[in-house]
């Protein structure tokens, strides 16, 4: 283990909850609780981006009077490119529940391996 | 190491655990709009305004409507189910 | 052990127990012996030994749920313990690109707000290429959601097990609504416009407008926002939003893209009118956005907007 857990707390948050996420998107077998761990897997990475731009004792990089210097202002990157992967997110989350639906209005139920043995039972 | 900050950071691990704990769809969603909304703050705290307007709108507004409608069109609340009670 | 109370009651409440309409007989302090009277008698179902076996199965398969998600988690931890402490100013990610983008952002791209003036001046290909998503995200939704129309051309709706779209009658809702909703369309319209000035930009109040939207179906019916917002209005608001923030683009990339002469006036930092292209691209991807967030809100309900086809 490295010396700097205790102040990477911020990551440490990030990651846990990915781990969570992580298994329930692979271990839980109802569609709607994989949706919603893909949702944190989502939001825990961006925590992780954008606490990777935080610099302490500094402001948002919205330039308020004329000094520009970079000593002010935090990092603008990692706000950026999260920016946009918030709004991604929910269309990423919009089709997976699309699918769901459909899988629902064939089979009527949302358990995966219920679904399994359904789609089995039909080719035989 | 702030207060308000670790209180923040150990409620996102808090919701997360009962979401995977939990097996009713519909306290699953809640919990995460709670999440969501947790988030939002917590942007602010690392100076980002930008991600927590767009967090509150869309991780706790849009995304949370999104599975109450697929719940209710799948009929699991609202409909049959909710005027049974 | 004792826990404090809410703590019991938030963990019943997720362990499936009705919290909120608290019944007359909560006789125990934590509703615990409701639980075990209701238990057995669910319990006595096929007993023998496949549900053994099936009960075997899922105990292994829990088991292997925690397994994992602490090998993953602790995995993770030991990388986190060695990246850079957090909120260092000479960590790796703080390099001269950073420096650049603050320092001289103002006078190339003209944006008080960075993060604008970053997504929408040095990145806007790889914002363009967000705005699409979106709208392949909506295509291909309606591709699976869409419901089909009968040969009179009402809506069927395969299997639907509740009524489409039915107005509440809760009139708290309504006044809240009534109130809200105003506000919201104009907080939205503000932070789109307002996105090169202070925190915002197109995705955070196209999702304001769009959250807005929504509110308004949800509270008083689709039927006015119908006539109005038909399929063709939407493919044709998106279609001209994304062919100007290209065309946009286009000129800027010709005419050299970063400190050369485009003929485009930057204006004063701090006006409404100033940054040179990054107001309309910022209207662009609020149009773009708040009808996305619309449709999919339409799409899932009803399985389609308009009246029209």
């Amino acid at each position: 283990m490295g010396s700097n857990l205790m102040t990477n707390y911020f990551e440490a948050t990030a990651v846990i909850c990915f781990g969570i996420g992580f298994t329930m998107l692979f271990l839980n077998k109802n569609l709607i609780k994989k949706v919603i761990g893909f949702n944190f897997m989502d939001s825990s990475i961006f925590l992780f981006l954008a606490s990777n731009g935080y610099i302490s004792g500094r402001i948002s990089p919205i330039i308020t009077n004329s000094s520009v210097s970079s000593e002010n202002y935090i990092n603008p990157i990692p706000a950026g490119l999260v920016l946009t992967g918030i709004v991604v997110s929910v269309s990423v989350t919009a089709f997976l529940l699309a699918l769901t639906t459909r899988l629902y209005l064939r089979y009527h139920t949302l358990e995966l391996d219920e679904m399994i043995r359904l789609s089995n039972a039909e080719e035989t | 190491m702030n207060l308000a900050v670790v209180f923040l950071l150990t409620f996102l691990i808090v919701c997360a655990a009962s979401v995977a704990l939990t097996k009713d769809p519909l306290k699953a969603i809640l919990i995460q709009m709670g999440f969501s909304t947790i988030m939002a703050a917590i942007w602010l705290i690392l100076e980002s305004p930008d991600l927590a307007i767009t967090e509150a709108a869309v991780g706790a507004g849009v995304t949370g409507i999104l599975f109450f409608v697929t719940l209710r069109r799948i009929g699991l609340i609202g409909g049959k189910a909710g005027k049974k009670k | 052990m004792k826990l404090p109370r809410f703590l019991a009651v938030f963990l019943n409440w997720v362990e499936g127990e009705e919290v909120f309409p608290v019944p007359e007989q909560a006789s125990g302090p934590f509703h615990s012996e409701r639980i075990k009277k209701a238990d057995p008698k669910k319990k006595p179902q096929t007993p023998g030994r496949k549900k053994d076996h099936s009960k075997l199965l899922s105990a292994l398969y829990s088991a292997l749920s925690v397994i994992v998600c602490l090998t993953v988690i602790l995995t993770l931890l030991t990388t986190v313990s060695w990246l850079p402490r957090f909120g260092g100013d000479h960590n790796p990610v703080e390099n001269e690109v950073y420096t650049r983008y603050v320092e001289r952002e103002l006078e190339e791209a003209g944006a008080v707000n960075t993060v604008a003036g970053m997504i929408l001046d040095y990145r806007a290909f790889d914002t363009l290429g967000e705005s699409n998503v979106l709208f392949i995200a909506v295509c291909s939704v309606i591709i699976l959601l869409r419901a089909d129309r009968k040969k009179d051309g009402s809506l069927n709706i395969p299997e639907l097990e509740s009524t489409p779209e039915e107005k509440p009658d809760d009139i708290i809702f309504r006044c809240a609504a009534m109130i809200l909703m105003p506000v919201g369309l104009v907080f939205g319209i503000y932070v789109v416009l307002n996105g090169h000035l202070s925190a915002g930009g197109g995705f955070s109040g196209g999702a304001i407008i769009g959250a807005s939207m929504i509110l308004y179906v949800r509270a008083f019916g689709s039927e006015k926002l119908d006539k109005v917002f038909t399929f063709s209005t939407y493919k044709w608001i998106t279609f001209a939003a994304l062919i100007t923030y290209t065309l946009l683009k286009t000129w800027s990339f010709y005419t050299g893209a970063n400190g050369l002469e485009s003929g485009i006036p930057l204006g004063k930092p701090g006006a409404i009118l100033s940054a040179g292209l990054i107001l309309p691209l910022n209207i662009c991807v609020g149009l773009v956005v708040a009808c996305t967030m619309y449709a999919f809100y339409s799409l899932f309900s009803k399985g389609g907007f308009g009246n029209g086809q």
